[in-house]
């Protein structure tokens, strides 16, 4: 329908670069309105863009929906090309339009959010590059640009935790992101390369390309296959925060909470989950890896939703659900069923960001208190944030008729009848899906209802928040309720579009049994049964029974101080993995002390006495030659200079006596 | 009728011409007045030139070259005179014993 599409692909992660070197090169300049004007301007025309991407592949037959776009030839060897090049397919148009969309709405919230923060332009500069290198990472056509893109998210991601730097809490937790990520990148390289030697052994064809390494995937050894899955996994653990990676999204909530809710929601965490869907023909054929990647899935799903269910902090609540929400996804893609991770990935996109946009109205509202505790009752005095904020947790809880259900219904299904799920995953995702519930509404609950538990001061100043910061939130209000029926599933009597959408990209993928329809209605009977059940019972003790909650804690001590320090997992890896590198460290110091200090002295030492040895050499035998002929020259001199007197009349009578010596001589 | 002016008499007057100049440019303390013994000793040498060029059948080169040799002289007058006024500017003096910067 608009084939100039197919050549200018490529502004679409341009366009928000530019803004970003605009503002981080001059912004401190500019105006705030013009900062935030490009900031939004430039990420706003992305997502028209892949909106008219969108409408152009829609317009191609089924079976040809996907267009390369190569700009430039980035590396050109002999047998080794690298292009600068884009892959437009339902797979990465569907993530293009999340991150520049979601990303849109949260540049936006960003003007009312960040308005009197001194750093504005930077800011905006840094929010413009996270969408850049995201939307690169989603784009790209080959690992290794979608490499480039994956390390530009972790940087962003780095920058922006990190932002409010004078706290130096605030400095750690972007510290302990890049630091994580960097673990979980080494696996991914060490994946990509192995991947990338195997095929090129196998074949010759020494490509990044994932069109070339689709294509000669099958000639690779299962045994390297299933191998390099895992090392890609091991990557995306990091990026996705999974299980054992996950320990720094919960700090990545130092962030301001815009950014909070563009790396939870719209990039960023979302990069493993495409990377595993965009790599489905190589994890077809590495069935262990699948394994692998749907019970850590589950396990994170649930034990990240344990952890959530005591937090007080309602930025910390919302972390642990969306690492809970990631295993999901793992789930999802894990078992095979890619369409379903990448639809539950967008759903989520659109209630977590909107719960962090949320919870950053509230906070806002409340004067930077973050402590649910001290909250309650806020929903008279903020309508629209608590509206939408229900709304979104209607959706996460995967209550009927919103996102959320329809999505984590296809995953949960596709769990139960997938080869590489079966019961024990599909329990450990109920039983999620029964906490999810509990602790969203005991979060609900304790925020916007019951009395209100803050001071007179901060209770005086709860506001409604300014439009800038209310719109996005509608927006996605909207979303987070009507994005589910996109994916409705086929049960209904209804065509599963967006599942049909993305078949072409997982054609090669895993072929999933087929349930039958009454195995699928009562599926969905017990994740439904599962969300009430968490309601309920939340609402039971944080509703009625409001002096259960205390209660319980003093009871089951243990278990309460367990889960509120996060299985002390935190402290573990300080512990053992820190601590051991440090003994580590101290142990290759005393080595570094010891023999190459040593070493190195040895030879200085040695150095220094041969150079003495020259030295003397120099001084007496070299020297003595030099000023000798010098004292020579010159002592000649003072006996020669005595004719040099100055006077013109004395040469000339040198020369006349000369002169007559001469004529005498010739003529006598 | 005086006895007819000869080559040796010529050569004798050049001979006298150029001594005096020598003796004026070892002897003067006053840079002008070498140069004047100078301009003495370049004459004595162009009354060689045309003298020689008279009596013997060389033709005229010996007198062309009388005329090079006075304008080159004045050239090389003009450009003494132009050194010993920077000098004096510099000095404040043109006698030559006091000119010793040269002094090794």
């Amino acid at each position: 329908m608009y084939p100039c599409i197919e050549h200018c692909i490529w502004l679409i992660p341009l366009l928000p670069l530019t803004g970003a070197m605009v503002n981080l090169l001059i912004g401190s300049r500019l105006p705030r309105p013009v900062t935030h004007t490009i900031a939004i301007g430039t990420i706003a025309t992305s997502f028209v863009l892949s909106v008219i991407a969108y409408l152009h592949i829609v317009s191609l037959p089924p079976g040809q929906r996907q267009f390369i776009d190569t700009v430039y030839t980035w590396i050109g060897l002999q047998g080794f090309r690298v292009g600068l090049s884009f892959l437009v397919d339902p797979l990465s148009v569907v993530m293009a339009l999340i991150v520049s969309g979601v990303g849109s709405v949260i540049h936006l919230y960003s003007v009312g959010y960040m308005h009197g923060d001194k750093r504005y332009s930077r800011y905006f500069g840094f929010l413009n590059l996270f969408a850049f290198a995201m939307l690169l990472l989603v784009l790209s056509n080959s690992i290794l640009l979608m490499f480039v893109g994956w390390e530009g998210v972790g940087l962003c991601s780095y920058l922006l935790i990190g932002f409010w730097f004078e706290k130096i809490e605030n400095a750690k937790a972007g510290m302990k992101a890049f630091v994580v990520n960097r673990i979980g990148d080494f696996g991914f390289i060490v994946g990509f390369m192995l991947l990338f030697t195997a095929v090129g052994v196998r074949t010759g064809t020494w490509s990044l390309d994932f069109g070339v390494i689709k294509s000669n995937i099958g000639l690779v050894s299962p045994a390297i296959l299933t191998a390099v899955g895992i090392m890609l996994f091991v990557g995306a653990t990091g990026k996705s925060a999974q299980i054992p990676l996950y320990v720094w999204l919960p700090d990545a909530m130092a962030g301001p909470t815009p950014v909070s809710a563009l790396i939870h929601a719209a990039t960023m965490v979302t990069a493993g989950v495409y990377m595993v869907a965009r790599m489905n023909f190589l994890y077809a054929l590495a069935p262990d890896a699948l394994r692998v990647i749907a019970i850590v899935g589950a396990l994170t799903a649930f034990f990240a939703a344990t952890i959530g269910l005591v937090q007080n902090d309602i930025k910390k609540v919302l972390a642990y659900s969306t690492v809970s929400q990631l295993g999901y996804m793992f789930i999802g893609v894990g078992v095979g069923a890619f369409g379903a991770g990448i639809f539950h990935l967008m759903t989520h996109a659109f209630f977590k960001a909107l719960l962090f946009l949320g919870s950053g109205s509230v906070i806002h509202a409340m004067s930077g208190e973050q402590d649910i505790r001290k909250m309650g009752g806020l929903s008279s005095k903020m309508p629209i944030t608590t509206t939408t904020f229900v709304i979104a947790s209607l959706a996460i809880m995967g209550v009927p008729g919103f996102a959320g259900f329809f999505s984590k219904d296809d995953i949960l299904y596709h769990a139960y009848i997938s080869p590489y799920g079966g019961t024990f995953v599909w329990l450990l995702g109920v039983v999620a899906a029964v906490l999810t519930a509990f602790y969203m509404t005991r979060l609900v609950i304790l925020t916007f209802y019951g009395n209100p538990r803050m001071d007179h001061h901060t209770a005086e100043h709860v506001h409604e928040s300014p439009k800038t910061m209310t719109i996005p939130l509608i927006i996605l209000a909207i979303l987070s309720a009507i994005g589910g029926y996109i994916g409705m599933p086929a049960i209904f009597g209804v065509h599963n579009v967006f599942a049909q959408f993305l078949a072409p990209v997982f054609a090669s993928g895993v072929r999933l049994p087929e349930g039958s329809v009454s195995l699928e209605w009562t599926l969905m009977g017990v994740s439904v049964l599962a969300a009430f059940s968490g309601i309920g019972f939340a609402y039971y003790l944080y509703g009625v029974r409001t002096e259960l909650p205390a209660i319980m804690a003093e009871k089951y001590n243990t278990a309460y101080r367990w889960l509120l320090n996060k299985y002390y997992v935190d402290e573990f890896y300080q512990k053992y993995i820190v601590g051991g590198l440090m003994g580590l460290k101290d142990l290759l110091g005393v080595f570094d002390a010891r023999i190459i200090d040593g070493t190195v002295n040895g030879t200085a030492r040695l150095g220094r006495r041969l150079a003495d040895f020259e030295g003397a050499f120099d001084r007496v035998v070299v020297d003595g030659a030099v000023n000798a002929v010098g004292d020579g020259i010159v002592s000649a001199g003072a006996v020669l200079r005595k004719l040099q007197n100055g006077l013109v009349q004395n040469y000339l009578i040198v020369a006349v006596i000369g002169m007559a010596i001469l004529l005498s001589l010739v003529l006598l | 009728m005086a006895p007819a002016v000869t080559l040796t008499d010529y050569l004798i007057l050049s001979g006298i011409l150029f001594s005096i100049g020598v003796f004026g440019v070892l002897t003067r303390k006053n840079a002008i007045a070498v140069l004047m013994g100078v301009e003495l000793m370049l004459n004595a040498a162009n009354i060689n030139l045309v003298a020689f060029s008279k009596f013997t059948d060389a033709g005229v080169v010996g007198q062309v070259f009388a005329l090079f040799s006075i304008v080159i002289a004045a050239a090389e007058v003009a450009v003494a005179l132009a050194i010993v006024i920077s000098i004096y500017k510099v000095t404040r003096t043109i006698d030559l014993d006091k000119e010793d910067t040269m002094k090794g």
